[in-house]
């Protein structure tokens, strides 16, 4: 990454846009410490209180509206024939997006030595994890008889079927809950190193036991680190294939179907695309408030939010090249129910979507040209937002205006989410949240062996070269 | 339950030194190793590059496991797919063939990895010995300081090369913070 020669301009949080990704004068010690302490100090901070509790309420309202839901049936939700999908393959595709950033950052940013993605490739992690945590909920409770979920997996039953693996569907299965599984592997193997920090550092009797189990007995023996350093770049190097490979899966589930504004070969890299532009956004919306509220200006600085910002624009600007090309297949392929499918997107009942979606995704992210912008975390705030808003209304359109008039008019329909759509979508945003605040509360949300590993560099005099 | 004063040969680890910063680690190990130990092992908060091979550790070979075992899920992948879709359950779809290889490559390809990285962490945690609930170094109070800010050096005991005075002289002619004995 090059570094703009540019004049330091004051921003609202008060640091400049310099180059450094980790302030000066930091030590080793330092940076353990800060980090550490605010794992290690006693008690809930005010803030994390108020917020845990609004979360875990929606968390309540999430596990009311899925039992309720196994009790009816799905009949509570708004979807019926035509349009089958409805809420739950859009949140589950928009939660998948989401985490699809922090497997970028960890993975893909790491292969290319990009330095300055040590301080937010932790929560993005987590981000990850908590995002297929949501995203896996809609399909199998979508599934209507959600405690069979197991006649998905190979195995042999007195039924004396097995599945169909032409189908896109099953795919996702083992698309998923492999990437779920790495996403773990490879967050855990990161947390070792720090576990055994906080062993060391903590002075209650619990906190040293449950960090000192879960960090295997971590010693920093040189072998270890050999063989570590190794381990975690090879885990990149599956993870990276990987999460391209989960989102093309996902656009699948459309792209091999023959409905209109589906079947079509641009799916998986406007997919994947979309999802690195929602999960960037995700990352930026919980970074500046984590920074703001934990004094980490030191190590998120004002580099990282530009960088990211930066990636946010470039992947904002595929996807809206994605919804050019939409249009012109649409023409180009003088196919008139694909031409039907976008004159309804852009003027049938849904267009307030549609134009929303235009407007969240292509219009507003093009603020990001200007770097005075990408220095105001509060602009940058607002518009990762917006680009949550917009990703949202991607899948619903697609989704919604592909399904409700295809072919047939005379099965034409109009799809209403219910409250209980609703509930089940805020519910998973609770869960998302609630399990952050947890992760703050008890893991460190910042590697702090790579922090360390950062501040040896700089102190050689190192601009981007990382151990190894 | 050994203090630090009685420590009795049989139950001696080692000799630890404990270093400011990964340069003078780097130095004292390649000074450990010159002078002829080769039970040795260092400890840092981070990895430093070029320890691993100053202590004499070769390459680690963990690559070649998870390449191993990538190989393994593919073909379990592919080859559960092709018992499913071939041999346990034909479904005859329009007259299409039942082995119909290009539907069978996403779930490979998923499979593969899944094996991959499975076998890249549980193969490192099994070649670094972890987890290991206990082990003498932790029992050198200072050493809690290697997940923080301070670089160890351990030589241990049944080094051929090992002699508790002698030993213990040559790392303090190192410029060590501090020199200690390890109690098993």
């Amino acid at each position: 990454m090059t570094a703009d020669p540019r004049d330091p301009e004051p921003t609202l949080a008060g640091d400049a846009v310099a180059v450094p990704v980790v302030a000066p004068g930091h030590t080793y010690a330092t940076v353990t410490d800060q980090i550490s302490a605010i794992v290690l100090r006693r008690g809930l901070p005010r803030g994390w209180l108020l917020g845990f509790t609004i979360a875990f309420a929606l968390t309540i309202l999430l596990h009311y509206a899925l039992i309720y839901l196994v009790v009816v049936g799905t009949g509570i939700w708004g979807i019926n024939v035509p349009v089958a999908w409805g809420f739950a393959i859009i949140n589950f595709v928009w939660w998948i997006g989401i985490g699809h950033a922090g497997t970028l950052i960890s993975a893909v940013l790491l292969l290319f030595r990009q330095d300055w993605r040590t301080s937010i490739n932790r929560f993005a992690e987590a981000m990850t994890l908590f995002a297929v945590a949501c995203a896996g909920l809609f399909p199998l409770f979508h599934m209507g008889r959600v405690w069979l979920f197991y006649w998905m997996f190979p195995y042999p039953n007195t039924m004396g079927i097995w599945p169909q693996f032409r189908s896109a569907l099953i795919w996702d299965v083992f698309a998923v809950s492999t990437y779920a599984t790495v996403s773990f592997l490879f967050w855990y193997v990161g947390l070792i190193p720090d576990l055994a920090t906080l062993r060391d550092r903590s002075r209650s009797q619990v906190g040293r036991f449950t960090y000192g189990a879960l960090a295997l007995g971590w010693r920093g023996s040189a072998r270890h680190w050999h063989r570590y350093h190794t381990a975690y770049l090879l885990l990149a190097a599956l993870a990276t294939p990987l999460v391209v490979s989960v989102h093309t899966v996902v656009s699948f589930d459309f792209a091999t179907t023959i409905v209109p504004g589906w079947h079509n070969t641009m799916f998986p890299p406007y997919f994947v695309a979309g999802a690195v532009y929602s999960g960037f956004a995700m990352v930026m919306t919980l970074a500046i408030p984590l920074r703001a509220v934990y004094g980490l200006q030191d190590f998120i600085t004002a580099k990282h939010l530009d960088n990211m910002a930066k990636i946010t624009l470039a992947t904002g600007l595929m996807v809206a090249y994605g919804y050019g090309m939409e249009v012109f297949f649409s023409w180009y392929s003088a196919n008139e129910y694909e031409g039907y499918m976008q004159l309804n997107r852009a003027l049938g009942p849904y267009a307030p979507a549609y134009w929303s979606l235009i407007f969240c995704n292509v219009l507003v992210p093009q603020l990001l040209w200007s770097h005075r912008v990408r220095a105001n975390p509060l602009m940058l705030f607002a518009i990762s937002l917006m680009v949550s808003v917009g990703m949202w209304l991607e899948r619903f359109v697609i989704i919604v205006t592909s399904l409700h008039r295809d072919y047939l008019p005379s099965s034409w329909d109009m799809y209403y989410p219910t409250v209980w759509d609703w509930a089940v979508y805020l519910g998973t945003i609770g869960l998302f949240f609630s399990l952050l605040f947890i992760f703050i509360r008890v893991l460190p949300m910042i590697s702090i062996f790579e922090m360390r590993e950062l501040v040896d560099d700089q102190a050689k005099g190192g601009e981007n070269g990382r151990h190894k | 339950m050994s203090t630090e004063t009685t420590i009795s040969d049989r139950n001696l680890y080692g000799v630890m030194a404990a270093f400011a910063t990964p340069d003078e680690l780097l130095r004292a190990a390649h000074a450990t190793r010159t002078a002829g130990y080769r039970r040795i092992d260092g400890f840092s908060p981070f990895p430093i590059e070029g320890l691993s091979e100053a202590l004499g550790m070769r390459r680690t070979r963990l690559p070649w496991v998870v390449f191993g075992f990538g190989l393994l899920g593919a073909a379990c992948g592919y080859g559960l797919q092709y018992y499913c879709a071939v041999v346990a359950y034909p479904l005859n779809v329009g007259g299409r063939p039942l082995h119909s290889w290009p539907a069978f490559i996403p779930v490979t390809f998923e499979m593969t990895v899944l094996f991959a990285a499975l076998a890249t962490v549980l193969g490192m945690l099994a070649a670094n010995g972890l987890p290991m609930p206990y082990h003498p170094v932790f029992n050198v109070p200072a050493f809690s300081f290697a997940s923080r800010d301070k670089f160890f050096l351990c030589i241990e005991a049944r080094d051929r090369a090992f002699d508790r005075a002698k030993t213990t002289e040559f790392l303090r002619g190192l410029n060590p913070l501090e020199v200690s004995e390890v109690p098993r």
